[in-house]
């Protein structure tokens, strides 16, 4: 009888004589998400979740990410799938305005040039010994864009998917600390005053409903392996200037991107068990990434001076930094800013031109990516 | 299986070429829009 309940009592400590100091470290890691999420508002919808899933998924023995775990079971059904990510663009899509970017279509080239870090980075990764594959993952985290780096983590490199996600997520939280020193180091006084034209509206609803599905078809034949991310971010915009599915479209907006941001939270979380994600390489893929989103920030104000000189200084190059998919804070930053050197001016709606702009820029860069790729056989 | 440098300076170029192409087209597509279906005060 003492034996049975030493066995038994054995069994209550053999979580604690199994956890490893990297499963310890990883809780750390989890709380400090959570810390960041709700006591400084860094995306909490998305670090609550990853950082509870970090917690749970290092307490050795539960097995929760073993064959029938219930992480495994969310993880299966909706990351490797690709659905959780495609979901969300739905929700994205529906919570997007993309009239302003309409107004003035020349800012889709803000949101081209804000994609230069993922190219960059890439060739980068490449030089760092990484493979294809991995390279191309690391890369697409200076989309700036949380599920387009889970659709392509997820597709062709899955170890990689939760330093990536978090890279990518975190980093969008700290774009309004990232953001404004390189857009200072790269322009002057004279061009940050630019005070530019406000916008008058132009935008019929027939074009602003046509422009999904003519994006859709477009940018699928040119990029057919991105389509699925193309596609179901203009099925929720379309659905929004339709107007004739308002139940579909607030689903879309609320229950379902919440329900999925809870599910994908937790899934991401679920990739950083200890022993996997406690590697030189996780904190080289931080770096890449921070490195990638100051490099599209980079790219966008250098286009945005291009288009100051070309215009003949009618166009404030600070707006450029918006061309990222960090949407709307990005434009925000860029609205604060120039209000800093020139309090008349009012800069907000071009930035949010140039941040949707950033938004399709995003899923056509990886799009386009992908497309190359298929194209030189590579996958 | 090309060497890494061809690789991933054939995705710079081709990739950033064509995602800047491919907006420029957008901008062409979406100002072609705006002249067919221009915008009407009482909308």
């Amino acid at each position: 009888m003492i034996d049975a309940m030493l066995g038994g009592l054995s069994g209550l400590i053999a979580g604690f004589a199994a956890l490893q100091w990297s499963n310890a470290l990883m809780m750390i890691i989890g709380g400090t998400l959570l810390y960041l999420g709700i006591k400084k508002d860094f995306e909490p919808l998305l670090l609550v979740p990853i950082g509870f899933g970090c917690i749970i998924v290092n307490v050795p023995l539960a097995d929760l990410m073993e064959k029938e775990g219930f992480l495994r079971t969310l993880y299966d059904m909706g990351v490797i799938t690709e659905l959780f990510p495609l979901l969300i663009f739905v929700g994205i899509g529906a919570m997007t305005d993309f009239r302003p970017v309409l107004e003035s279509p020349y800012t889709f080239l803000l949101g081209a040039a804000g994609q230069l870090g993922i190219f960059l980075v890439l060739l980068i990764a490449l030089w760092m010994g990484f493979p294809y594959n991995e390279a191309v993952t690391i890369g697409i985290i200076g989309a700036c864009d949380g599920p387009t780096v889970i659709f392509v983590a997820s597709k062709y490199a899955k170890e990689l998917l939760g330093p990536c996600t978090v890279a990518a997520y975190s980093y969008m939280s700290l774009v309004p600390v990232l953001q404004p020193p390189i857009m200072r180091m790269l322009t002057t006084k004279k061009e940050r005053e630019t005070i530019m034209k406000t916008h008058k509206k132009t935008v019929s609803d027939t074009t602003a409903l046509l422009f999904p599905i003519v994006i859709t078809v477009v940018g699928g034949l040119i990029a057919p392996m991105g389509l699925p991310l193309l596609a179901t971010i203009m099925l929720g915009n379309f659905m929004k200037e339709s107007g004739a599915v308002a139940r579909l479209t607030k689903a879309s907006e609320n229950e379902i991107a919440n329900i999925v941001t809870l599910f994908l939270g937790l899934s991401i979380g679920a990739t950083m068990n200890g022993p996997l994600f406690m590697k030189p390489t996780t904190l080289i893929i931080l770096a890449l990434g921070l490195l990638a989103i100051c490099l599209d920030t980079v790219g966008g104000v250098l286009f945005g001076k291009i288009l100051y000189y070309v215009t003949g200084g009618k166009v404030n190059p600070l707006i450029g930094a918006a061309g990222i998919s960090a949407f709307p804070m990005s434009a925000r930053v860029v609205q604060k800013e120039g209000q800093k050197y020139n309090r008349k001016n009012y800069l907000l709606m071009h930035a949010m031109g140039a941040n949707a702009g950033g938004q399709v820029g995003s899923v056509m860069a990886a799009a386009v990516m992908l497309s190359v790729l298929k194209g030189m056989g590579v996958i | 299986m090309m060497d890494k440098w061809t690789f991933g300076l054939t995705m710079l170029v081709v990739g950033m070429g064509g995602t800047i192409v491919t907006l420029i087209l957008f901008s062409f597509i979406m100002s072609a829009l705006k002249k067919i279906f221009p915008y009407k005060k009482e909308e």
